[in-house]
């Protein structure tokens, strides 16, 4: 069921959110936080249509507010959805603009959760500094997108200027599966005898950036990185050993060829992550990431991100 | 593996999900209902979710005369069926490319040899590095010549190791209820197992026990503050632990008679969830930790004085169930007209132990009852009723703590509540707790989260042999009784909550049983 709210104050879209309740629209139990979406107009039913399926393994409250323009004269529409279309979580669209178009605290504290945390999502842009800024003052998690910034590398550098514990970007998230194969290969294989470790992928993809920068912070080898066109922005890892190296690679699709010393090609499933996929990750887990901390202000500084050709398998 | 520590596996990136190392998985009895339905379907799930590693191969070992390939064509029907992710082409040409089928019986020599020679020839092609993992989806009596001709044929040793890192190839075993029939037999089979499996590398699988039920319930009691201090015989009445389906034996007779539900369902499943709810905190999550608390708890369950008066058995008679016709246990296909084997069992037992003493756990099961439902209710005592004069007669104030375990996995609470509007009106309201109602879907299921540690080598949460000891223990008295019966169990219509002597059962204590 839709309502939709006009030219309306939060208060109002609270109460609106309680009689959807008498009228049984609304199951009043088990929400486990909030989720804050801040986005620009055009971007809403992306973010929205993600946020609702993470909330199927997290239910929350959804709350998008769209930012329009500042110029434009001071209103906010409002829409609440529950049920059908909106799946496990009730969302509610706030539209502002004019003086309302930088959102804070006071626009929405009558729709958070009672004690349950709060989580902001910017799905289009990189906030200034984003633990101080009105809305992620009040989160205790905020989780940024820095490859949908325009410029992806300065996003990620600024994110490490300001870091917060709290602060996480989904560039790192998309790196999980990377990273737990990778982990997965040093189980087998250990550090002994390894030379150097090459980073393939798109220079300015923030994944790569950070994959490399893990790299750097957690092995005693270094770590190169080099340009690799393909659909997702990184596309392999060469561990160069003594014994023979060992290279993972995903061209395309969702499976990986793996390259091992001395033995037949493998392949292994290494899905490309959607953005649902991330969002739900990120909300399994609300205390701070201090890993993702420590790659961003000290792996990454440390990090020689010039790309190098490098030579083939 | 004696490796130095992996420099990428931080405490503190709990992002970072584990692989299970290289290895072979071989299927006992893999053209079963078990295996078709289920396990193959959850192997192909991890594979999905990017949980195995590229060096895994399953090997199927069946009486059928199958061809790798025609083994690789079955069970892609199979996956496509059953897997919960979405199958994806690449991921199974993958994964299939490691699958294998053996032909032969139990006892079969060749065969065995055969199957030697296919998990070498894993070894070399696919790089499963020696490790093997043997799942006997095969009833109890088949395994003592499994295990034995897997010993013979040198399948179950370690026998080398890693010149370079000292790692031994693992060997493991999962075997599933029931553990034998009763305490003597499970003894036997224990024997069997162990003798050639070290006990660290026996699992013993409940599949209706998932690990994420056991750790659901540990949540609830140890993570919060709320409930442990009511927990106790000061504070709860009784315990009521049920397990009803709305199914009859259909396919399974052949399974079902003789067993029953006490041996099927009560000494495994519901022995353990009465283990769960009634055991003292354990001092870490640990497999051992764990055991050792619900082995004390156990041991502690007495064995009723009087059996005639602390159990209720049925069996389930035709009729009308849901708006379906439905036969009775004794008319089912290929059935004997004569079995006593009941198909509801409910017993009454107590737990010697200062926290519980006093406290009666009633536990049910049975077939074609209400609805499918497995459940604990941890009923509170009354609250005084100084107050509240004018409701002496209504039902309220009886706090319970339900516990659900399936379907959909939550719990509700049930408090007494002021009626709206009126003068001081009270009756219960129940809260009901549930983490998102499709949590579930997305969650693992229980044998993936099974396949998985035994790949990994966690050590299970499922019971150790001394746990299956006591659970018979228990058990064991009532079934002398009934056998000692000479009549037929008493008959109960499809649909109903069992037996007359069921509810008898409790009213004799002047209590009554939920309707879950």
């Amino acid at each position: 069921m839709n309502v939709e709210l006009p030219d309306t104050t939060a208060s109002q879209v609270a109460k609106t959110l309680v009689m959807l309740r008498r009228e049984g629209h609304l199951g009043g139990n088990s929400r486990v936080l909030t989720l804050v979406v801040s986005t620009l107009p055009g971007h809403e039913e992306d973010a929205m249509s993600a946020a609702q399926e993470a909330a199927r393994e997290h239910p929350c409250r959804v709350i998008v507010v769209v930012r329009g323009d500042a110029d434009a004269p001071t209103r906010m529409d409002a829409e609440v959805r529950v049920g059908g279309t909106a799946g496990a979580s009730e969302v509610i669209i706030l539209r502002v603009t004019g003086e309302l178009a930088e959102p804070d605290e006071s626009l929405i504290s009558a729709l958070l959760l009672p004690d349950d945390p709060v989580v902001t999502w910017w799905p289009s842009g990189v906030p200034q500094r984003v633990s101080a800024s009105p809305l992620g003052q009040i989160s205790q998690r905020r989780i940024t997108d820095s490859a949908a910034s325009p410029d992806p590398l300065r996003a990620l550098t600024r994110l490490a200027e300001t870091w917060q514990p709290g602060d996480t970007d989904l560039a790192w998230t998309r790196l999980t599966l990377w990273r737990t194969q990778l982990t997965s290969i040093l189980d087998q294989y250990g550090v002994r005898g390894l030379r150097e470790v090459t980073v393939f992928g798109a220079v300015n993809s923030p994944s790569t950036a950070l994959l490399a920068a893990w790299l750097h912070l957690m092995l005693p080898v270094p770590v190169r990185l080099a340009e690799s066109e393909g659909p997702a922005p990184v596309q392999g890892v060469r561990l160069s050993r003594v014994g023979g190296d060992v290279e993972i690679d995903r061209p395309h699709g969702d499976v990986a060829q793996l390259f091992l010393p001395g033995q037949p090609v493998q392949h292994v499933a290494l899905p490309v992550r959607t953005l649902p996929v991330c969002l739900a990750e990120e909300l399994r887990r609300l205390d701070d990431d201090v890993v993702f901390g420590r790659v961003l202000t000290q792996g990454l500084p440390a990090c020689d991100l010039t790309p190098v050709m490098s030579g083939p398998r | 593996m004696s490796l130095s520590p992996n420099p990428l596996r931080d405490r503190q990136d709990r992002r970072l999900a584990r692989i299970s190392g290289p290895g072979s998985l071989v299927f006992f009895g893999v053209t079963g209902d078990l295996a078709r339905k289920k396990l193959l379907p959850a192997v192909y799930d991890l594979a999905h979710r990017g949980l195995l590693p590229a060096s895994f191969a399953v090997v199927g070992f069946g009486r059928r005369d199958w061809s790798h390939e025609e083994f690789v064509a079955q069970a892609r029907s199979w996956v496509r069926a059953g897997a919960r992710t979405p199958f994806d082409e690449d991921v199974w040409t993958q994964l299939s490319g490691g699958f294998r089928f053996v032909t032969g019986g139990f006892d079969d020599d060749a065969a065995y040899e055969r199957l030697g020679e296919v998990l070498q020839e894993l070894d070399d092609t696919r790089g499963t590095a020696g490790n093997r993992a043997f799942y006997l989806s095969i009833p109890p009596k088949a395994f003592e010549a499994v295990c034995g001709k897997l010993s013979e044929h040198g399948l179950a040793e370690q026998a080398w190791e890693d010149p370079e890192t000292g790692a031994r190839p693992w060997r493991r075993v999962v075997i599933e209820k029931p553990f034998g029939h009763d305490l003597a037999s499970a003894r036997e089979l224990n024997e069997v197992v162990e003798s050639v499996f070290r006990p660290d590398d026996v699992f013993r699988i409940d599949h209706y026990l998932g690990k994420e039920t056991v750790q659901n319930l540990l949540a609830l009691r140890f993570a919060n503050r709320l409930f442990e201090p009511l927990w106790n015989a000061q504070h709860v009445d009784h315990v009521q632990i049920t397990m009803a389906e709305d199914i009859g034996i259909g396919g399974r007779a052949g399974y079902y008679d003789g067993v029953g539900a006490a041996r099927d369902v009560i000494q495994n499943h519901l022995l353990q969830l009465l283990a769960l709810t009634a055991m003292e905190e354990p001092i870490s999550f640990d497999a051992d930790a764990l055991r050792a608390e619900k082995e004390k708890v156990l041991s502690a369950v007495q064995v009723p004085a009087h059996i005639a008066s602390a159990c209720a058995r049925g069996q389930y008679s035709g009729g009308w169930q849901g708006g379906e016709k439905v036969t009775g246990y004794l008319e089912e296909e290929g059935f004997d007209p004569e079995s006593t084997t009941e198909t509801f069992a409910a017993v009454r037992l107590e737990i010697a132990t200062r926290r519980w003493d006093g406290v009666p756990f009633y536990l049910r099961a049975g077939k074609r009852l209400g609805r499918r439902v497995t459940e604990i209710a941890v009923v509170f005592k009354k609250a005084p009723n100084l107050l509240f004069h004018d409701n002496s007669g209504a039902d309220f104030g009886q706090n319970a703590v339900v516990i659900r375990v399936q379907p959909d996995e939550g719990a509700t609470l049930r408090v007494a509540s002021k009626v709206p509007g009126t003068q001081m009106e009270v009756r219960d309201v129940t809260m009901d707790f549930s983490y998102g109602s499709s949590f579930t879907e997305s969650s693992p299921e229980a044998y993936e989260r099974l396949i998985l540690d035994v790949l990994l080598g966690e050590p299970p949460l499922f019971p150790r042999h001394a746990e299956v000891e006591q659970s018979w223990r228990i058990l064991d008295p009532f079934e002398e009784y009934w056998a000692g019966l000479s009549e037929q169990p008493e008959p109960y219509a499809p649909g109903s909550w069992g037996p007359d002597s069921a509810h008898l059962l409790l009213a004799k204590d002047g209590r009554m049983w939920r309707r879950p």
